[in-house]
């Protein structure tokens, strides 16, 4: 795999943590201490895509021309999920955006695939297993997008790329299932552990280096993540999952680790044991100082906001709560999403041409000065923007009530009402600065409805950049 | 400007309502019959001697065989009208202007609206599928109203505790008034204390800052001015109707700032002009308004011009639109009395100042009333339709 190399990574985690003393506590089972983060009600693998994928272009401004998209949980089957992170990122139609489902090696397949073609891999999962099991206690949720392109541009060149395949039963889950089942975990890790070796000493061997300065294994089995460590070792660190198994997104969070921590020069082993053993070299360049992602992942990590366990079993349905006496929601129709796809997807409204007056959503005639001339596409979805006035409603449907709902006005012009992600009443008041972010509002019908939110920032102020177009807007 | 109006042009020789509540036994058909056969019988014509029918409901029937069916109308004009909240007012514009036009002598307008059948609580929404990205989807209308209270303390500078105790007093005065009304849903006054301390629906709105969910069903004959004398001697003229659609700037434009409905200052204006009322406050003798929720009956008092802009929560605090105040708002209890059933209300409201003209208003009679005003809002702020009309006891020399 010479000649290419990783160009940008960016991680996203929900801010959502569950505490496991408290699932402990209501199980009557030692589950641990510390935390795990969890995807609130209102994200997926999907949208936690868009997270990543965003926060990637957005420091790396970049159009590639493919999109992987790597999930052991897609929201959908015979729907590609990686066209609606490409819709909400506003990738030109032009490019190809495919699905890698769904196991933990389909992370090592999207970022395969990407890096033959310079594109993008996005990595995403939510990690579900019945309550008191070891993936609850144990797993996470999260995402992360790998920007692969040239060696000469990149933060870490690929230098070696290994693989083993395996047919093992060792952990397995059928389609539509929120649980998956792991065969006794010390079977898993006496039959992996030769490949790992084996998979290990070839790249090494192709480098022609004894040992590199980091090594990071993942794999969904335990076991493996805690013995495995003690085999194949690094110089400088030795690292597995950082916050939790995260499925298929686990490989690239354990990268974005690396390259938090790595100094420019040094090499990276990267080994997933999982249907087999992967294995990826990377040597760091002189970019990767100007190109760590603005907060580490572990940073991210320390942060977040206590979800209690009885909200995170109804988040995840495993407790079903009382609606309130309302109407659910009529399932989102596929033309006017496909006419409306800017705007719902990538949050584009217009500008009129005559007097600048910004329509969100983009109407024909201005409502303002009357012009009918045709306007201008303007996404916001990386603008900043001020909460108006806001509101807490506790009659309205919501998977996870109360909804909490802003008016919100952005930089330049615009302005919507729009629910409050990862909602923290508190945190909220006329004034406060918010940003975007791409969430499922409900899902009827069996469609699920994304759209965007706002969001009051984890760190600092929301800022961000407009995208104009005069060509009436990308679909 | 070129909104004339027909100031004097019809009169309502009779109306009819029926009492709001949970009509469980009642259907949508038993109440716009009730509602029509009162106003028959009053005007002592028959069904067959009518011209021509509007109906106002939001969903409680389509097209005019809702009401063609109910009364089994044979073969006449039956228009089926909706526009949100106004639905009800609508229904009773378009008929006036029917009778106008001189095409047709006897109109009757019935608003109906069966709300209760739904096991839900609040209004339902009927929209076409769209792509789900619709505010409104989310939002519930007393949420959406509840943006009024904090953007008007901050407008205005008003301490939230003067703002709450003006809510306060609004929710209180509409439920003294609906105490006196045999057909409200709600016949018992409520403590200022029962009112604050009610379960919170949406930001510092409580239960009893919102309106009721009730079915019922009102209904108006109209006629030419010239002709009101053969049905009754003491008609309600009408002096003018307005509705204002507008283009829904505020929930897209930062400068609309949630302290005022410009569609209500421009039908307001429009209706005053075509009646030729200079000042509200000193000449209307009482005024129904749209009191889906406290604050909006708060913005509602300045909008209409019935208080300076930033003063009404003083005027209302001291008493001026009480039943002995200097004008009387929601004497009848209002929306927070009679629940809203949206096609009815309008006519609700216009029977109100039916009876007060007539001295029929029983413990809330007011003392010699001549010139009302009617107002529905139909939508939310920043995305609504308005509708006004004044209607006096005597026509204009």
């Amino acid at each position: 795999m010479s000649g290419k190399g990783i160009l940008a990574y960016a991680s996203h985690l929900p801010v959502g943590r569950l505490w496991l003393d408290e699932l402990g506590a209501a199980l009557g089972t030692g589950a641990g201490s510390g935390t795990r983060p969890v995807a609130s009600f209102d994200e997926d693998s999907t949208t936690m895509g868009v997270e990543a994928a965003s926060a990637l272009l957005h420091a790396h401004p970049a159009e590639p021309g493919s999109v992987y998209f790597a999930t052991s949980s897609p929201v959908y089957a015979d729907k590609t999920n990686a066209t609606t992170v490409h819709a909400a990122v506003a990738l030109p139609e032009t490019g190809f955006a495919a699905d890698v489902a769904g196991s933990a090696r389909s992370g090592v397949a999207a970022c395969r695939a990407a890096a033959s073609c310079d594109g993008l891999a996005v990595l995403a999962d939510i990690r579900t297993g019945k309550p008191g099991s070891v993936d609850e206690s144990a797993g996470a949720d999260g995402s992360v997008a790998l920007l692969f392109g040239p060696a000469s541009d990149s933060l870490a060149e690929i230098r070696q790329q290994h693989s083993l395949s395996a047919e093992i039963l060792d952990r397995w889950r059928e389609p539509g299932s929120m649980a998956a089942a792991q065969w006794e975990e010390r079977f898993g890790f006496e039959a992996y552990l030769p490949l790992l070796r084996r998979v290990a000493m070839r790249v090494l061997d192709a480098e022609g280096i004894e040992q590199a300065d980091h090594v990071v294994l993942t794999s969904p089995n335990r076991e493996i993540r805690k013995r495995g460590v003690k085999v194949v070792t690094g110089t400088l660190s030795t690292e597995t999952t950082v916050a939790g198994h995260a499925g298929a997104a686990d490989v690239g969070l354990a990268i974005a680790d690396a390259l938090d921590r790595a100094e420019p020069g040094e090499t990276i082993l990267v080994l997933q044991a999982a249907d087999g053993c992967d294995a990826l070299l990377l040597r760091t360049t002189s970019l990767l100082a100007d190109r760590r992602q603005p907060t580490p992942l572990r940073a991210r990590l320390g942060q977040g906001n206590k979800v209690s366990y009885l909200t995170y079993l109804s988040w995840r349905g495993w407790l079903e709560r009382e609606p309130p006496r309302r109407p659910e929601p009529e399932r989102p129709a596929g033309p006017p999403s496909a006419r409306g796809r800017a705007w719902k997807f990538s949050f584009t409204g217009s500008v009129c041409a005559s007097c600048e007056f910004v329509h969100l959503p983009p109407a024909r005639v201005c409502k303002r000065c009357g012009s009918s001339a045709p306007m201008a596409s303007r996404s916001l979805a990386g603008a900043g923007a001020t909460v108006a006035t806001y509101t807490v409603d506790r009659l309205a449907f919501s998977p996870s009530p109360p909804l909490v709902e802003a008016v919100v006005d952005f930089d330049g012009g615009g302005r919507y009402t729009l629910e409050v992600a990862d909602a923290q009443q508190d945190a909220l008041a006329v004034g406060t600065r918010v940003g975007l972010s791409f969430r499922r509002l409900f899902t009827a019908g069996g469609v699920h409805n994304y759209f965007w939110k706002a969001r009051v920032p984890a760190d600092g102020a929301a800022s961000g950049v407009e995208q104009e177009h005069s060509d009436g807007g990308r679909q | 400007m070129s909104s004339r109006g027909i100031c004097d042009r019809v009169a309502v020789v009779g109306m009819g309502c029926t009492p709001f509540g949970e009509h469980w036994s009642s259907s949508a058909e038993d109440l716009l019959v009730d509602a029509a056969e009162e106003v028959l019988a009053g005007a002592r014509i028959a069904n067959q001697d009518i011209d021509a029918y509007w109906l106002g409901t939001l969903g409680s029937g389509q097209s005019g065989l809702t009401l063609s069916r109910a009364l089994s109308v044979d073969y006449k004009p039956v228009t089926r009208v909706e526009n949100y909240c106004a639905t009800g007012s609508e229904a009773f514009r378009n008929a006036c202007y029917a009778v106008a036009s001189g095409a047709y002598d006897r109109v009757l307008a019935v608003g109906v609206e069966k709300l209760k059948d739904s096991g839900f609580s609040g209004l339902l929404r009927s929209d076409p599928p769209g792509d789900g990205t619709a505010a409104e989807l989310s939002l519930t209308a007393p949420a959406a109203f509840s943006l009024l209270d904090p953007a008007y303390c901050a407008r205005y500078g008003v301490d939230s505790a003067d703002v709450r105790a003006a809510m306060t007093h609004i929710a209180w005065k509409n439920h003294e008034n609906g105490s006196r009304n045999p057909k409200a849903q709600y016949r018992s006054p409520v403590s200022k204390e029962k009112i604050e301390q009610a379960p919170v629906v949406a930001g510092r709105l409580g239960v009893l800052d919102c309106s009721g969910v009730s079915d019922g069903a009102a209904a108006a004959l109209i006629v030419r001015a010239e002709h009101a004398a053969d049905y009754t001697d003491r008609p309600m003229y009408v002096k003018g109707l307005s509705l204002a659609a507008g283009p829904a700037r505020g929930a897209m434009d930062p400068d609309y700032d949630y302290t005022t409905f410009p569609e209500v200052v421009h039908s307001v204006r429009d209706a005053l002009r075509q009646a030729g009322v200079g000042d509200p406050r000193e000449e209307l003798s009482l005024a129904e308004v749209h009191d889906c929720f406290t604050p909006t009956e708060l913005v509602l008092m300045e909008d209409m011009g019935f208080a300076e802009r930033g003063q009404a929560w003083k005027d209302i605090l001291e008493g001026a639109f009480e039943l002995d105040g200097k004008l009387p708002v929601n004497p009848d209890g209002g929306l927070k009395s009679f629940g809203h059933p949206v096609g009815a209300s309008g006519l609700r409201m216009l029977y109100e100042c039916w009876l007060q003209f007539r001295g029929e208003a029983g413990r809330r009679q007011l003392p010699d009333p001549r010139l009302a005003l009617t107002h529905n809002l139909g939508g939310r702020p920043g995305n609504c339709v308005s509708f006004v009309s004044v209607v006096g006891s005597e026509p204009t020399m």
